[in-house]
């Protein structure tokens, strides 16, 4: 089916007319047929637990990863006669996001009970925000590829506690673990502003982004902290008439590849099936429908509802009283984001001078941000800095799988190696190797280049002992450089490296070509 | 009888702090009781003896240790079994919990222990406290101590009925809509239903959560008072209970309240307020003009009884009620779904939904199906709007009510129930009939304030008649200080049904 589709140009109406637009990951283009105009319309469902120390409704830890129902009690197990008590903290993570994506904060708010059976939920209902969420109508801009930027309507976010999980692979039965019910969820919901594939995507990243960022969230994909439910539909012009696809939301993507692949899957699978029934295919035949993501497959599956055809009876949680938010309270909470990772990004390549690249990299989380300022504010050299980040710091970001300010390194040990690097008194190797001991050790970059014996050696009067015992030892070099020809700059570059060697790399290059000139020459 | 059981509460406290009497003396007595009249009176779904003489143990071993004692040391009490308890089980008088052993404790139970009352064990009540008589219990009805052929109100009828036949000192109930008040009126009793918040509901299993409120069931006043005190406060884990500081109930309880204003609700003084009730609560009113309470009239239109040409009655209130606390108590009661405790079905099902079916048809009671059905209505998309959302608008009218009211009286006082107790099976055929038992005490839950009922005397059968004091909010000290001063006036407390004296 993929293979066949490919021969297919989709064509996409921009603001400035017939565009090409790719709907896989890869640069794949793919162009309609019989000159339709196609564009897919997305809004997207993400969820996004919260990284507060406890649930939301109870103080167990809010932790995954741990023996099934450790982290439970009365109010979380739905226990009858327990009552939930909210988490202030929630909130004000919650509040956050709101505030970062330009949302206006409710005044007051309340919760709601959401019905429904499940057995991962312990109630039998969930507690979460249906006709007043905490914020709604706010925005995200993301850049797009050339330099520009799409503001992507948000129209609400609302925040829940998440459900428990069912365990599938116990012997003869299924089994519950509660150890996420309770735990904090905020839900964004966008408005159906995206039109291809990578306009999701670079939604769905900016929000990762966004909540890392802020502290809110670790948002990481292994552990379900980040969920994505797009819904795809195309808008078709064909001759003139416009025809609308069924609305397809896909349920519980919970990585970006997969994100990814299903929506370009819909968008070609939509346009397939409407192409075969052009009247029948249609919005207003089939309404909405939902469907999951086979990863293995790559492609989007029938899924039978949960529940089918729902009516949740939502109705105000008579056990939690409303929230009032105050000015004070907003105002405290947004005096606490700062400067946002997009804004922070522009600064550090017009103020800092760095790529692109760099600056990305560096404002993926706040704290390593946080850092490259504090270094700069130490008297380091911004980009003598990046560029120890962007090597060392990233490889072992990489390693621990962490961002590179929780690699260890402290900004006065940044900003001290940075200052001996440029001072000379240290080459690169050397700086790499201190950077990795100065995170593993907390020692000073001093100390470290000191015990280790990485400081270049400025006196002359050693580097002349090491050149003359060069000299002694390779009278065949010295004899070659001064027949001079072929062989002389080859036995030159030899001498260099046997003094090197004997510094054990702490002597300067150029001072030991320097001397060894002048010797040769004497 | 026993004369430690002929002791009111706050005498029996004294008696014990004094070393009069020893906390394992005063609890056997209890144990002796219960095993004398339970059989007859059926008010315990479960009694935990061994239990309750290790905590009597315990005060006694304080006591001779010179350690100071709780307010309630020594005292042996009930509470309903719809309060999470970590010893014995609970119930809610339902099948479906038959075997339910809760993992935690209620506030109101730890504090009763923590002032040091010995917990005799869990009474019963209808399933889930929906019902005005016991007879809705999933295990069997509890009796009238005063006429056993007669129910003894509900759905805290088994505390009721264990204070009134001395099967304990005092107790706890939970009052929705009257589950407090109107089995005290019909046990000749004093019940009591704080402001909402007043006490924590934490362990107490939710039926309306919005109306839900623990007090307690005492022989007279100032026991209830005593009780009141012990269990009210903020507790962090109710986000509904009031920080308000709880203020000293007992000190001036003996001291009458002067010009005390007293509004009658015109309302509630209608055709369908009829014979021996009617003329028990006019000597009430003479009793408290008698001294030199005010007497005023007010008007609560919200809460009007009406009564058609073929004896029909209806109120608003009434159709208020049963639209909230249907609502609430269909969301309330889904968890009992038979993943997670109580009752599964031991049929072999298909799918999830089957087992949720099932174990819920198998073990829940006709009345909890008639009222998640209902409230499941009501919420319904569609139908929200013109049910729910306009009871919670008539809500709001009816509490305006009382705060107009209240403008003019400090206490309103009405009956608490409209006849005295009915025969077991009586009403069980018509639901309708039944919820309107509750028709004096359910506009105080729907308006959050704290009401109290006071045996004003019996009829002519020998019934209590009970009458009923409502106060604004927080206003439980005025409540008692007023009740307190019928009792002085009218010499009518602590009565004993004739069972006791035989
Ligand atoms: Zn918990």
């Amino acid at each position: 089916m993929v293979a066949q589709v490919c021969n297919l140009w989709l064509l996409v109406v921009g603001g400035t007319g017939l565009q090409p637009v790719a709907v896989g990951g890869t640069n794949e283009k793919i162009m309609t047929d019989n000159n339709d105009n196609v564009l897919p319309i997305i809004g997207m469902e993400i969820h996004v637990e919260l990284a507060t120390k406890t649930k939301i409704f109870c103080r167990c830890l809010n932790r995954f990863g741990d023996p099934p129902n450790t982290h439970t009690c009365p109010v979380c197990l739905g226990m009858p006669g327990s009552l939930p008590v909210m988490n202030k903290k929630a909130v004000e993570y919650s509040m956050k996001v709101g505030l970062a994506l330009n949302c206006t904060i409710a005044g007051r708010t309340k919760w709601d009970r959401k019905n429904y059976y499940y057995p991962d939920l312990p109630k039998a209902y969930q507690i979460s925000q249906y006709d007043m969420p905490l914020a709604s109508d706010g925005y995200l801009e993301i850049p797009l590829e050339g330099d520009t930027t799409k503001k992507l309507r948000v129209l609400r976010a609302h925040l829940e506690e998440d459900a428990g999980k069912n365990v599938h692979d116990l012997p003869g039965c299924t089994g519950v673990d509660l150890n996420r019910a309770g735990v904090p969820l905020l839900e964004i919901v966008s408005q159906p502003d995206m039109n291809s594939v990578a306009e999701v995507t670079g939604y769905a990243r900016a929000m990762q982004r966004i909540v890392r960022w802020l502290g809110v969230s670790e948002a990481n994909m292994q552990m379900g902290h980040m969920r994505f439910e797009p819904n795809i539909n195309l808008h078709i012009t064909r001759d003139g008439k416009i025809y609308k696809t069924p609305i397809i939301e896909v349920k519980n993507l919970n990585s970006f590849r997969s994100l990814e692949g299903a929506v370009a899957f819909e968008i070609r699978r939509q346009y397939e099936l409407w192409q075969d029934d052009p009247d029948g295919f249609t919005l207003e035949k089939l309404g909405k429908q939902n469907r999951g993501y086979d990863v293995d497959r790559e492609q989007t599956v029938f899924q039978r509802d949960k529940e089918e055809a729902h009516d949740y009876r939502y109705f105000p949680d008579p056990d939690l009283m409303p929230v009032v938010v105050s000015s004070d309270w907003r105002d405290r909470v947004a005096g606490e984001i700062g400067e946002l990772p997009l804004a922070r990004r522009e600064r550090f390549m017009t103020e800092y001078k760095l790529t692109f690249e760099e600056a990305d990299s560096l404002t993926m989380d706040g704290p390593t941000g946080d850092l490259l300022d504090a270094v700069v504010e130490a008297g380091a050299e911004a980009k003598r800095c990046s560029k120890l980040l962007m090597s060392r710091g990233l490889a072992l970001a990489n390693e621990k799988n962490c961002t590179i300010a929780m690699t260890g390194i402290k900004a006065w040990q940044l900003a001290d190696l940075a200052k001996m690097q440029d001072g000379g008194d240290i080459n690169a190797t050397a700086a790499a190797k201190i950077f990795d001991k100065m995170t593993a050790t907390g020692d000073s970059p001093a100390d470290i280049a000191q015990a280790d014996g990485l400081l270049i050696v400025k006196d002359d009067s050693q580097i002349e002992k090491w050149i003359d015992d060069a000299i002694a030892a390779n009278p065949q070099a010295v004899a070659e450089i001064a027949q001079g020809g072929k062989k002389q700059k080859k036995s030159f570059s030899f001498l260099v490296g046997q003094v090197m060697q004997a510094s054990r790399g702490a002597a300067a290059p150029a001072d030991v070509q320097k001397q060894l000139t002048q010797k040769l020459a004497e | 009888m026993n004369p430690i059981i002929e002791k009111s509460v706050t005498e029996l406290a004294a008696a014990i702090a004094d070393g009069q009497i020893s906390a394992v003396e005063a609890t056997q007595a209890y144990l002796d009781a219960i095993e004398a009249r339970e059989p007859e009176i059926a008010a315990y779904n479960e009694t935990c003896g061994d239990l309750a003489m290790q905590q009597a143990q315990a005060v006694d071993a304080k006591r001779q240790a010179g350690q100071t004692l709780g307010p309630l040391a020594g005292v042996p009490v009930a509470v309903k079994d719809n309060l999470c308890t970590e010893f014995g089980h609970t119930t809610c008088s339902s099948a479906y919990l038959k075997n339910f052993k809760a993992p935690y404790t209620a506030t109101v139970v730890a504090k009763l222990q923590q002032a040091g009352a010995v917990i005799l064990g869990k009474t019963n009540l209808d399933e889930f406290a929906m019902g005005s008589s016991t007879e809705n219990s999933g295990f069997a009805p509890t009796k009238n101590p005063w006429d056993t052929s007669r129910v003894p109100g509900g759905s805290s009828g088994g505390s009721a009925a264990a204070v009134a036949g001395r099967l304990c000192a005092g107790s706890l109930g939970s009052d929705t809509g009257g589950s407090i008040r109107q089995p005290a009126g019909l046990c000749g009793v004093v019940g009591v239903k704080p402001t909402y918040g007043r006490v924590s509901r934490y362990g107490l299993v939710a039926f309306g959560s919005s109306l839900d409120q623990i007090g307690p069931l005492a022989t007279n006043v100032t026991d209830a008072a005593l009780l009141t005190s012990v269990i009210a406060g903020h507790d962090e884990r109710d986000s509904t209970s009031l920080p308000n500081p709880v203020g000293d109930y007992l000190a001036d309880i003996d001291t009458p309240i002067d010009g005390l204003r007293i509004g009658l609700p015109r309302e509630f003084y209608t055709e369908a307020l009829g014979g021996e009730t009617r003329e028990a609560i006019a000597a009430a009113i003479e009793t408290y003009k008698a001294t030199g309470a005010e007497i005023v009239d007010v008007s609560l239109p919200h809460s009007r009884i009406d009564i058609d040409a073929a004896g029909n009655i209806s109120s608003f209130a009434v159709a208020c009620y049963y639209i909230v606390c249907t609502a609430e108590c269909s969301s309330n009661l889904a968890r009992f779904d038979g993943v997670h405790y109580g009752h599964r079905t031991a049929e072999k099902v298909d799918d999830i939904i089957e087992l949720f079916s099932r174990s819920r048809d198998e073990s829940l009671g006709d009345e909890v199906k008639r009222r998640i059905m209902l409230g499941t209505y009501t919420l319904s998309s569609g139908y929200y709007d013109a049910y729910y959302n306009k009871a919670l608008k008539v809500r709001r009218l009816i509490a305006d009510d009382f705060t107009a009211a209240f403008e003019k009286c400090d206490v309103l006082l009405c009956p608490t129930t409209p006849t005295t107790a009915f025969k077991f099976g009586e009403k069980t055929d018509n639901p309708l009939e039944m919820y309107l038992s509750d028709i004096y005490t359910i506009s105080l839950n729907l308006a959050g304030l704290p009401g109290i009922s006071i045996p004003a005397g019996l009829s002519k059968d020998n019934l209590p008649i009970g009458m009923q004091l409502i106060g604004p909010v927080l206003s439980e000290k005025t409540l008692f200080r007023a009740g307190r001063m019928f009792e002085l006036a009218s010499g009518i407390s602590r009565l004993a049904p004739p069972m006791l004296k035989a």
